[in-house]
């Protein structure tokens, strides 16, 4: 408590002499978590709106992903926090939207470019009000070593039966680690193994909807299956993948140390810098040859304004250009993995983002399923899939009492699920 | 003859009460005061004890605080049962007269305590990695690769791992402590032993320990206030979920956790208010026990 005052503190100062020193320009400050981002945005995206905006200045001060709630809810309470908020999506967003922190954006011209789906992440329940304008969605899958495909004379695989095939001969022929995951971190087995095949077993929007209604549980077949493939991956993970942490997995797959990256599409721009072979993308194997496959394409990023900004026209304005095809266009291929969630297509320009982008077509999309609703309680479902996740692939916890723990924890609290 | 009223001893006293009141006992009975309430629809509503019911009584709460109870207990003992007797043999063989080097020692040993948490985190992070930690190369290059284990992520080792990085970081403090009360001793004392035929381990045992006793006291009460309010290593080491499945979750990080939210979790300030009173009337209890128990039978020396 006493860290974020004197942190609050340090940061009202430097927005005071940054007032100052730009006393005839209006300057919005934008808060976010996309730190990767800092570069793309002070020399991309800002450029291109004040050009086109003349008088208003506008500054990037992201914080780290980890902190960056907990930093925003103490700014927030103490006044000192940026004009413009970059939303992570559902209730951390909605609780801020109900608290008063966050303006009402509904009437918003650019909203109009957004489908509901996109917009659904930033609403309240009834949708009766929309609060930040989306920005992008990511995608999960899986990416590849395409040079150690083809050394290994192997295909990217579409079942399960043949993922594991796969994995099988790149581990009998020993030159690189299977797959490219720890569990240290934890959200790494949730986020990137369980919500990334998992779909394809719940049936994506199907399923989530009905564990939202209480017609489906976590115990049920489709809920504890992803979970019995989990507890086969540890074989193909990289010694001591136990303290493996998440850049360790990113490095072991560009220095081309493992074969395949069980990925989301954020991953993309950055693996383009690092990587020295060239890559492809598989989406999730499906169960049996011929099955609607599913993906998780889910809502990630938006903007919203401060209800306390000091230039809420000038905000607007910035929101309404977020919400235009061209800074879609921008920011797609600035930041190639996060897409667009604008109406109008994107034209975008890196292979391995448009094969990504392509699964839209085939497949069905669906978000993460513990994010709407469902993490509202304590015990907290997202972080508690978390954990059972690492448990699982590590073997200390098996995928039926994984299961068990976690619609235990939910029904405790929520009330279609009792 | 009337006293006059002494008036400067308040004028003096001010600052230092104001500002300590300010920074520490205001915030300290702030936060007590924030664990009696809890949100309600239209801001904070009176709860009585009801947040610590909830602590103590619900399943999920009560699990979460006595896991993290117990591992904090954990690295305390591991502190105690290493870092302070590691530390009181090296100041017996820094005070040792025919030492050389003992100041390039002295300082070598000190410098880890004086490093920020984030990088002893970091750097041990690197040190034990599986991938490129210099750990499982070193053990290989001697042909002990099967005894290496990635130690901060198997729920076994991680907590006592995290523990030994804390020591190797703070085993300079009872080391400097320790050691000036060994140089108090007076030269006299021991000369004296000697003409009885103290010498040796002897003397360190039957004269020197005794005398350093009181001190080795205040060692412990230390180390117990800064392990059960330890935070920062682990969250620098393990992130805030304090991992694998929170074995090495302490009272800090499950105080962080909840007061400030994590991922999708709001913060939630009351039970986390409660959380921190919890440890509060632990660390109070400690030190009263101490003070009054141990302390008080501490027999001192006068030379």
């Amino acid at each position: 408590m006493k860290r974020s005052r004197l942190a609050g503190l340090l940061l009202a100062s430097t927005i005071l002499a940054a007032g100052m020193a730009a006393a005839q320009d209006v300057t919005l400050t934008i808060e976010s978590w996309r730190n990767d981002d800092l570069t793309i945005w002070q020399d991309q995206i800002i450029p291109a709106f004040e050009a086109a905006h003349p008088g208003i200045k506008v500054q990037f001060t992201p914080s780290a992903p980890t902190e960056y709630n907990a930093a925003l809810n103490s700014k927030l309470d103490a006044g000192t926090a940026g004009d413009l908020i970059t939303c992570r999506p559902f209730d951390a967003s909605l609780s801020l939207f109900q608290g008063g922190k966050l303006a009402d954006l509904s009437g918003l011209a650019a909203m109009a470019n957004f489908s509901d789906v996109a917009k659904s992440a930033w609403q309240t329940d009834d949708a009766a009000a929309t609060f930040c304008v989306p920005m992008a969605s990511v995608i999960h899958g899986f990416i590849y070593n395409k040079d150690a495909f083809d050394a290994l004379g192997l295909a990217p695989p579409a079942t399960m039966e043949e993922f594991y095939g796969v994995l099988d001969k790149i581990k009998a022929d020993g030159t690189y680690v299977p797959m490219a995951m720890g569990t240290i971190d934890q959200w790494e087995a949730a986020t990137m193994a369980y919500q990334n095949i998992g779909p394809n077993y719940w049936k994506g929007e199907e399923g989530r909807l009905a564990l939202i209604k209480g017609e489906q549980k976590l115990t049920d077949e489709p809920w504890v299956a992803p979970f019995r493939e989990l507890a086969r991956w540890k074989d193909y993970l990289g010694d001591g993948y136990e303290a493996q942490t998440y850049p360790d997995s990113q490095n072991l797959f560009t220095l081309g140390r493992a074969a395949i990256y069980p990925a989301g599409s954020w991953e993309i721009s950055g693996f383009n810098a690092q990587a020295g072979f060239t890559m492809g993308a598989f989406p999730p194997p499906v169960v049996a040859a011929g099955d609607t496959c599913y993906i998780s394409d889910h809502t990630d990023i938006a903007i919203g304004m401060n209800a306390a900004t000091k230039h809420p026209e000038e905000a607007k304005a910035f929101l309404e250009w977020v919400g235009s095809s061209e800074f879609a266009t921008l920011y797609a291929n600035a930041l190639p993995g996060f897409f667009s969630l604008n109406s109008a297509p994107v034209e975008m320009a890196d292979p391995l983002a448009q094969e990504f982008v392509s699964w839209r077509g085939k497949c069905s999309s669906t978000i993460r399923s513990t994010y709407q609703i469902l993490s509202r309680g304590t015990p907290n479902l997202e972080n508690e899939t978390w954990n059972a996740s690492a448990n699982v692939i590590k073997g200390t916890e098996t995928p039926e009492d994984a299961a068990k723990r976690l619609q235990e924890g939910l029904a405790s609290w929520y009330e279609p699920q009792k | 003859m009337a006293v006059r009223p002494r008036y400067h001893i308040a004028v003096f006293l001010a600052p230092a009460v104001l500002v300590y009141t300010a920074v520490m006992i205001w915030p300290l009975f702030n936060t007590l005061r924030l664990s009696l309430y809890t949100q309600g629809a239209a801001g904070h509503v009176f709860a009585g004890l009801r947040n610590f019911q909830t602590l103590f009584g619900d399943p999920h709460w009560a699990d979460a605080f006595w896991n993290a109870l117990a591992n904090n207990v954990w690295f305390f003992v591991i502190h105690m049962a290493v870092q302070n007797p590691i530390g009181i043999g090296l100041a017996a063989i820094l005070s040792h007269p025919r030492l050389r080097f003992a100041t390039f020692y002295r300082s070598a040993i000190f410098i880890p305590t004086i490093l920020s948490f984030v990088i002893v985190g970091f750097a041990w992070k690197l040190i034990l990695s599986p991938i490129w930690g210099i750990a499982p190369s070193m053990l290989d290059a001697v042909g002990l690769k099967s005894l290496y284990a990635p130690w901060l992520g198997k729920e076994d080792y991680a907590l006592t791992t995290l523990a030994l990085i804390s020591v190797w970081q703070f085993v300079g403090i009872p080391m400097m402590l320790i050691y000036a009360a060994l140089l108090a001793i007076p030269e006299g004392v021991l000369e004296a032993g000697e003409i009885d035929g103290i010498t040796g381990w002897a003397a360190f045992w039957r004269i020197k320990l005794p005398l350093v006793l009181p001190s080795i006291g205040i060692i412990s009460i230390l180390t117990f206030v800064g392990n059960f309010n330890a935070f920062d290593l682990i969250y620098a080491a393990q992130g805030a979920l304090a991992g694998p499945d929170f074995s090495t979750d302490i009272l800090g990080t499950f105080l962080y956790r909840t007061f400030f939210g994590f991922q999708l979790q709001l913060g939630d300030p009351h039970m986390g208010a409660a959380i921190a009173t919890a440890m509060f009337a632990i660390i109070l209890t400690g030190v009263c026990l101490y003070l009054f128990l141990i302390q008080t039978r501490l027999r001192r020396y006068q030379f």
